[in-house]
């Protein structure tokens, strides 16, 4: 791809970052001592265009640019930041990051080799390069759309937003590697009033693709989606609360593996100890129906990606087979540490950061059961259709996730609509108390962020309709 | 002062930049920062992190057509790249007839600017060897203080200074700056049945010499820890719930994005329409101040210029004011309360500064003895709630009140109700508000919400 947004630092920018010169701030960093440092170069260019009320109030475009030096010596870290790219200027962050080692033994780089990652995400037409008026035409659509769908509906508004990130990393292990990475994501939510009450519903996607996008998912299936939420949930009822059956809905609902396992196999937390998976490899962690894949590869989803960000190129890494623990997801300082090869899982939210183990595409694999039946195995429960996100205590497993839109199952059938609710869990009990899986995987649409420290990273879920035999549901109605 | 001076200068020059381009109106924001951020874990260091930042904003007004750009390249091409792209887009935006900048008649002056004492001159001398030496000595107070504190996520102590400016083709200029300095520690104890448990404890001040001591810090992160152990889940049912001032400031934000008035004119708020009613019992007064001395949300200006005032939002339990900028202001035909906030990437919209529920006249420990059985919550998790409906349901853990004391600590419930039932069912509000956050709130007790657990 060409754009016209690059990054100076490119190839063929106007100061183009070289081995020679890599080299010498590597130096820098390393001649007060340490072990490893990396140099990680960004740009990142984006833009965002918000569309209310029918007309599009507001555009916006966005430039971030920066160089993060770090040095490691042991368990320590040394981390400095620049976002003035001169010699100078980059040599001070390199000396400044290599003060935690000072005093100590010092390796000496490594040469220099050029990699070239695969592509995984090839974009037909980069958004960022397109005229701002076809993407207001896209939002006009959908807010056209979400309008003349329902009379009920009082409200909409819709957004389009979208980047380029450039990064070059280079390694005292002798890796020098760039990666482009686009990102874009689309969102439409509408309010419904009707008899005094008031609701919402929305719905969105994207993913490292570019406005072909639309072409399979277009405005108008996002608007209708979100006209959809916002009326059935005109309707919603109080929730029950209590521990019962839930059937949680394909696609999103990864976000439950996200929480109730993904972070817990980080291996960060289980080099220190701290997480509630440490020292469980090789043991039973799920019931054996469970095969959970930390896929960084999946072509144009949200949360692939080329390389990681120091410098490695991440594969597709078994976390949980058939209900054993298999492993841990990477960055090299944990890869060292446990003896394995990195899974390249080490991410950052941008050059102010250093890396972590982070997830990318997180996806529970698909069962043998039919999505029907499993509904209608239940007596009572709740069939979970949307997410608003989640959160788990590392330490002990302890995770939440809230229900925007969900319904009861009685006798076997999806019923009444239930008000936004909250699901918590503990996350090997609740991998334990899977007890049928739909043979539908789905991927979910490009919109999840997870935080981390302070650190948001863009990811992806993806899991088949699900059975959770006992599950406490956080409604009112006893 | 000489750094605000250059800061003004970079300002002043792109919103002329902007002016000759062709934009009605133009308004720059310019902010620079640096810190350390220093981290320890098992008393030995894990991350120093050292860098400065800084960024440029700029909102212009073609007419009525609005755009936004943001830069952190200062190179006179990355600012000229900025200004070429704001224009560029304010001509995609369409003309949006609430838009515009405040009466020239509202903006303040420099000399009507309050010193709020939120600057401290000696926090950027702080060293990193100073650093790593408090975030160990608060880490070894909580490792040190009992044998069943079997690990740590670490300590990390943060000192940051910042100054910003802002000039606007109305005719303002205003210039700010900060520091801020915190310590946090999160020790783990291991708990029966394999599980772990982990807690913290932070302070965090304006200014360097007013910081809690770092043991001290330590030993109370120990203490939230151990406290823990045993937690278990508890058989459903309705009972009276206690926040900690920590739930109950995470409760007072939710109040906040509802009386905001973007919030309102979107119709994304259950307040909406609902100004001069009881929205809150009657011992429950919300007040936004923004003129505190020392405090963490404190500002002399807002973010369009106008001069920061003292807002009573909720008094006895009834909603007086939305918090407004001009925009929200406009739409709801009303006047701006001087709420404006601006973001570093140049968007306007109004915020809280430091929005406090006002504290009553009983101690927590009164407070607690008062309560007969009830659950007093000291975490919650997760995003359950609708501003559109007030819907709430969010996971828990605390502990279980009864006969007016704290027993068996509790995990992995939800609790759940509307948050203008919430709101409406406070009962008691104790005294022990600490302005240690920008929202902030004294323990209070609400007489009943669902519980969900077994």
């Amino acid at each position: 791809m060409t754009s016209r947004y690059q990054a100076p630092f490119a190839e063929s920018g106007p100061a183009p970052i070289d081995p020679e010169i890599a080299r010498k701030l590597l130096d820098v960093a390393l001649e007060q001592g340490g072990d490893y440092a990396d140099l990680f170069f960004e740009y990142a260019a984006s833009g965002s265009y918000a569309f209310d009320e029918g007309i599009l109030k507001s555009a916006g475009r966005f430039v971030t640019m920066g160089l993060g030096v770090r040095v490691m010596k042991g368990d320590a870290t040394g981390y400095a930041y620049v976002e003035d790219l001169d010699l100078d200027a980059m040599k001070h962050a390199a000396r400044t990051a290599g003060q935690i080692a000072a005093g100590g033994t010092s390796v000496v780089p490594q040469a220099i080799a050029r990699k070239s990652p695969a592509d995984r995400y090839p974009v037909g037409l980069l958004s960022m390069d397109v005229d701002g008026l076809v993407k207001r035409e896209l939002l006009e659509r959908a807010d056209r759309a979400a309008r003349a769908a329902d009379p009920r509906i009082v409200k909409v508004d819709a957004s389009l937003s979208e980047e380029l990130r450039e990064i070059l990393i280079v390694t005292s292990t002798g890796h020098f590697v760039r990666d482009r990475q686009p990102l874009l994501r689309f969102g439409v939510r509408a309010i419904a009033e009707e008899n005094g009450k008031r609701q919402s519903g929305s719905s969105g996607g994207g993913g490292r693709a570019g406005l072909e996008y639309f072409d399979e998912l277009s405005p108008e299936h996002h608007a209708a989606e979100a006209v959809r939420q916002a009326v059935a949930m005109l309707d919603a009822r109080e929730a029950p609360a209590g521990e019962m059956e839930v059937v949680l809905a394909p696609g999103d609902s990864g976000i439950l593996l996200h929480e109730a396992v993904g972070h817990g196999l980080e291996a960060d937390f289980n080099r220190k100890g701290t997480s509630n998976y440490t020292a469980q490899v090789g043991k039973e962690v799920a019931s054996e129906l469970c095969t959970v894949v930390d896929d960084a590869t999946l072509g144009g989803s949200r949360g692939s990606i080329n390389v990681d960000d120091e410098g490695l190129e991440p594969t597709s890494s078994v976390l949980i087979e058939k209900g054993i623990l298999r492993g841990y997801m990477q960055d090299r300082h944990s890869a060292d540490f446990f003896h394995v090869q990195p899974t390249g899982n080490g991410r950052r939210e941008s050059f102010r950061s250093h890396p972590m183990p982070r997830m990318t595409n997180t996806l529970l694999m698909a069962g043998q059961d039919d999505p029907e039946e499993i509904v209608r195995s239940v007596k009572k429960g709740v069939y979970a259709r949307k997410f608003g996100g989640g959160q788990v205590d590392i330490s002990n497993g302890d995770f939440v996730f809230s229900l925007t839109e969900g319904y009861l199952i009685e006798d076997g059938k999806i019923t009444a609509p239930l008000k936004g609710v909250n699901l918590i869990g503990n996350g090997p009990d609740v991998m334990r108390k899977v007890v049928m899986l739909g043979h539908d995987l789905e991927v979910s649409d490009g919109i999840w962020t997870c935080g981390k420290d302070g650190q948001s990273v863009p990811v992806g879920v993806g899991c088949p309709t699900i059975k959770i035999s006992a599950v406490t549901v956080g409604g009112t109605q006893l | 002062m000489q750094k605000l001076d250059e800061l003004l200068e970079v300002a002043e020059g792109v919103v002329a930049a902007a002016r000759k381009a062709g934009a009605d109106v133009a308004e720059a924001t310019v902010r620079g920062g640096s810190h350390l951020s220093t981290k320890v874990r098992l008393r030995e260091p894990e991350l120093v992190e050292e860098a400065g930042s800084r960024s440029l904003g700029l909102r212009v007004m073609l007419g009525q057509q609005v755009a936004v750009t943001y830069t952190s390249d200062f190179t006179p091409a990355g600012r000229a790249r900025l200004v070429e792209d704001v224009i560029e887009l304010a001509k995609l935006s369409q003309p949006d007839p609430f838009a515009g900048p405040p009466d020239p008649s509202l903006l303040s002056k420099p000399e009507q600017h309050a010193n709020l004492d939120v600057y401290d001159e000696a926090m950027d001398a702080l060293n990193a060897a100073e650093a790593l030496a408090r975030a160990k000595d608060g880490e070894d107070a909580a490792l040190s203080y009992d044998p069943r504190i079997t690990n740590s996520e670490g300590a990390t102590f943060t000192r940051a200074s910042g100054e910003s400016v802002l000039v606007t083709s109305g005719g303002f200029r205003g210039t700010s700056r900060g520091t801020y300095a915190s310590l946090v520690v999160s020790p783990v104890a291991d708990d029966a049945d394999g599980k772990k448990r982990s807690g913290y404890h932070w302070a965090a001040k304006r200014h360097l010499g007013e910081l809690e001591d770092a043991r001290g810090v330590g030993e109370e992160a120990a203490r939230r820890t151990l406290r823990k152990l045993g937690a278990s889940k508890i058989a459903s049912c309705e009972m009276p719930v206690v926040f900690d001032p920590d739930t109950a400031r995470s409760l007072l934000g939710l109040l906040a994005s509802c009386i905001n008035g973007g919030s309102v004119w979107r119709r994304s708020s259950y307040l909406l329409d609902r100004l001069d009613t009881q929205v809150a019992s009657e011992l429950v007064t919300v007040i936004d101040d923004p003129l505190i001395p020392k405090a963490p949300g404190s500002r002399a200006f807002d973010g369009e210029g106008l001069l920061s005032r003292r807002n009573v939002v909720v008094e006895k339990g009834v909603l007086k004011t939305y918090l407004m900028d001009t925009y929200a202001a406009k739409k709801l035909s009303m006047q701006s309360t001087a709420s404006a906030s601006r973001g570093s990437s140049g968007g306007v919209g109004a915020s809280t500064t430091n929005f406090v529920l006002q504290p009553g006249t009983i101690s927590k420990q009164e407070l607690l003895a008062s309560t007969k059985r009830g659950l007093y919550v000291t975490e919650m998790m997760g995003f359950g709630f609708n501003a559109v409906t007030g819907d709430f349901s969010r996971g828990a853990a605390g502990f279980l009140i009864e006969n007016g004391e704290l027993t068996q600590p509790v995990s992995e419930v939800t609790i759940s109700l509307n948050l203008d039932e919430i709101l409406k069912r406070i009962d008691a509000v104790a005294d022990d508000l600490d302005l240690r956050t920008s929202t902030a709130s004294p323990t209070f007790r609400v007489s009943a919400m669902t519980i969900a657990g077994k």
